[in-house]
């Protein structure tokens, strides 16, 4: 026992031992760790990055295809970025503005605030006590108002004196207090006398390079490796970075290291305007695909006036349109007409119209009952004179009533619940879905598979292609949408466009089955016709 | 000239906004947009026309006494009723029992004028004079209650704690259970379209399932998320572009058509 003891206290020894040991290699190693990095890396000694190659090639112009106020910059990236010293991290777009600018861009700020103050009077009378005050001890309008009117005394068409301002708000709120309409008849002024202003700046810029006036100021950041920026606005004068047009613009690029003391100027660029195009070249292979497809339409509808025989495919579930017009008139039951959630300006719509003209002319012919409830008062309006010509052409004028076609509701599931309470109450015969349809197409067509109607439907909305698919009993499938209404007419013109249609098509698969055919076997050639296609818009 | 006036504004508007779509110049925008501002003028005047057509045929309903006559009964009171709180506003810790009666007595008035315009002709001046009376009755509470006020031209209305309960506590929740039945109606779809009855069901049963399956963990998940990919974006990639082109040019097709006045249908002449 005691020989035990004398082990374990042995055993117990050495372990503290090797612990100790342990313990100290570690500590040690990790001074000697300290004092290396500590004498690697002293503060004095971090090398200086070095100053990085300029860009080259830099080019400025008018960016193509747009509405103006847009300047492209390109430039070749510097011989640092990504090789070299590696040190480029980005590429700062420096412009030349005049001084004036900023007090433009001021004055369009103030107008923003005082605009935003006067939003205020439409609440309540102490909100609009306060814009008051704001107004008057209001520091940056007012010094904005003075800069102006001291840089050019010449101009004083945007002189919106305190006077002005304290007149105006404090007799909106007389009006306000004796409960009178606040109308907003002086806001409109200001946005007016701001645009005066933007006048100066053409002749300001036109000062350049006289750097009493004016200095280079960042209009955007590109990150290493980009070689091109696109300097550009929007249409409205007052909105932020506004780029007037016909105005000569004077570029620099600065490249950017991790130091933002240590960057690189190139040369200057300039003078260059925006301007907006009157075409936009990006859309040529659109165009000549609209005139050969209007070509190929004129030429067809010619061929089909002439008595040329044109043959269409049957669409079975047009060709469902009469017996299901039939089976509700066995069976007494009504037909349900759906144009869907599109608007009057929607094709799809449009292409609604035509079948509705048919279905109602033959439910006139029959004497069924019709229902067609809409959810866009456009539509109905619309629906209601399609329907009422489509009776007086069956030669039964007196059955037309103002109530087939109604309106519910634009709101969306709202419809949805009153025209599924029409299919579960009036258990219609026959239900037409045709138009434009979203994530309610299911649930109305789900209801009338419920209720057992016939069901025919038709959207160009490829997601609700499936749902309708599964829940109808025909289902028009995208341009069979567009191409019932030529089916159910048989006029030479309508089913001269068919053929147009088809034509077109079969043109489109020909190129695709060449374009796969050149990019496999001829590459280079395969780019070339694939460029012919590319639309920039 | 009454059919070809119509048919001469399409084409030249048609052509118009054709040749806009080509000319990226602000004036083309500028141009656009106040044209396009006209479909928003015309849907005011239309929603008019809407409501007065929803009125009527729930009117019409109401008085034939058919079966389920109560629903368009709460469609209208809903409708009034949701306007009259948008037009006013009630005054902070007033009583609402004045405004409850005030909308009671505006209800009344209403369909007593409704009938007495749509009803029958023997009880119309009847009826006519009631609501007139009750319309009187309406305005002396709008002028001397104080603990509401009528609020025409600010937004005040749309605070209204009494149309901002109804919204969201009635229709908001309305909606999104209508929207929830999409879920139960997907499971039905899905039952009887994933019934193998012939090959290309069967095809479609097995495409289904590989695109279902596809985030199942185990061995498969792997192979059966790869097979999904494929399944997705060639096949049935390749289905909805024959579809999209097919569209794209039916809606050139169907656009021509309209300009050149070969389409009428959208105008009752088929």
């Amino acid at each position: 026992m005691r020989s035990y003891l004398e082990k374990m206290k042995a055993s117990r020894v050495l372990l503290l031992v090797l612990v100790c040991s342990l313990l100290l290699v570690s500590f040690s190693t990790s001074l000697l760790a300290q004092t290396d990095s500590d004498t690697d890396t002293p503060a004095d000694s971090i090398p200086a990055i070095a100053a990085p190659a300029q860009v080259t090639d830099l080019k400025a112009f008018d960016t193509d295809n747009d509405h103006g106020h847009s300047i492209t910059i390109e430039w070749t990236l510097s011989a640092d970025d990504g090789a070299g010293a590696k040190s480029v991290i980005s590429y700062e777009i420096m412009r030349w503005e005049p001084f004036v600018r900023d007090s433009v861009m001021a004055a369009r700020d103030s107008l923003g605030w005082v605009q935003a103050r006067i939003n205020k009077f439409e609440k309540e009378i102490p909100l609009a006590e306060e814009s008051l005050d704001e107004v008057l001890t209001g520091q940056p309008f007012l010094d904005s108002l003075s800069f102006l009117v001291a840089y050019d005394e010449k101009d004083t068409s945007f002189v919106l004196t305190s006077e002005y301002v304290d007149k105006t708000l404090r007799d909106t709120i007389a009006a306000m207090k004796r409960d009178l309409p606040v109308l907003k008849v002086r806001a409109p002024l200001l946005p007016a006398r701001f645009d005066s202003l933007l006048i100066l700046l053409p002749k300001e810029y036109g000062k350049y390079p006289d750097a009493t006036i004016g200095r280079f100021d960042s209009v955007g950041t590109a990150v290493s490796g980009v070689t091109s920026h696109e300097n550009s606005s929007a249409v409205d004068s007052r909105s932020p970075g506004f780029i007037p047009d016909f105005i000569d613009y004077y570029y620099r690029i600065d490249v950017q290291t991790s130091d933002p003391n240590i960057r690189t100027t190139s040369e200057i660029v300039g003078p260059v305007q925006s301007s907006g195009q009157w075409f936009n070249s990006g859309l040529v292979p659109v165009l000549i695909a609209i005139l050969v497809f209007t070509i190929l339409t004129m030429i067809f509808v010619q061929l089909a006036k002439k008595g040329m025989d044109l043959y269409v495919r049957p669409l079975a579930g047009i060709e469902a349109v009469d017996e299901a017009i039939g089976r509700a008139t066995e069976m007494g039951r009504p037909i349900l007409y759906v144009l869907g959630l599109g608007s009057a300006a929607d094709i799809a719509t449009i292409a609604s119209f035509t079948i509705l003209g048919r279905v109602a002319k033959k439910v006139a012919e029959y004497q069924t009952e019709l229902n067609v409830p809409c959810y866009d008062p456009i539509v109905m309006a619309v629906a209601q004179e399609v329907v009422k010509s489509a009776f007086i052409d069956a030669g039964r004028p007196e059955a037309y009533k103002d109530d087939i076609v109604h309106f519910i509701t634009n709101s969306q599931f709202a419809y949805v619940g009153a025209v599924n309470g029409i299919i579960m109450r009036d258990l219609p015969a026959t239900n037409v879905y045709m138009g434009k349809f979203f994530a309610e197409s299911l649930i109305l067509a789900e209801t009338g598979a419920v209720a057992g109607s016939i069901q025919i439907a038709g959207t160009d909305e490829i997601p609700q292609i499936p749902f309708f698919f599964v829940a109808c009993d025909y289902t028009l499938i995208g341009e069979e949408l567009f191409a019932a209404s030529a089916y159910l007419g048989r006029e030479p013109e309508l089913l001269g466009s068919l053929k147009a249609q088809d034509y077109a098509k079969a043109v489109l698969l020909a190129s695709a089955i060449i374009g796969i055919l050149l990019i496999n076997i001829f590459p280079e050639y395969g780019e070339t016709f694939k460029s012919w296609f590319e639309v920039i818009d | 000239m009454k059919r070809q006036l119509p048919l001469i504004l399409v084409f030249v508007f048609g052509t118009l906004m054709v040749i806009q779509y080509f000319v990226p110049h602000e004036n083309s925008e500028t141009v656009k947009g106040f044209l396009l501002d006209w479909i928003v003028i015309i849907g005011i005047f239309a929603l008019a026309l809407g409501l007065w057509s929803l009125v009527q045929v729930s009117v019409a309903k109401i008085n034939s006494r058919k079966e389920n006559w109560e629903y368009p009964l709460v469609t209208l009171a809903s409708l009034v009723m949701m306007m009259f709180f948008g037009f006013t506003a009630i005054t902070e810790g007033a009583s609402l029992w004045s405004y409850f009666l005030a909308i009671t007595v505006f209800l009344i008035a209403l369909w007593m004028f409704l009938q007495g315009f749509m009803g029958q002709a023997a009880n119309r001046n009847m009826k006519l004079l009631s609501g007139l009376g009750l319309l009187i009755v309406f305005s002396l509470l709008a002028i001397f209650d104080s603990s509401w006020e009528f609020k025409f031209y600010t937004a005040e209305g749309l605070t209204n704690q009494m149309f901002v309960h109804f919204f969201d506590y009635i229709m908001i929740p309305l909606q999104a259970t209508m929207f929830a039945l999409l879920a139960f109606f997907i499971t039905s779809a899905s039952y009887r379209a994933f019934r193998a009855r012939n090959l290309l069901a069967t095809l479609l049963l097995i495409a289904a399932l590989i695109v279902m399956l596809r985030f199942t963990p185990g061995p498969w998940g792997e192979y059966l998320a790869k097979t999904s990919a494929w399944v997705m974006n060639v096949p049935n990639l390749a289905a909805q572009r024959a579809i999209v082109i097919g569209i794209g040019l039916g809606i050139v097709a169907t656009a021509l058509k309209v300009i050149l006045g070969i389409e009428r249908g959208y105008m009752g002449k088929g």
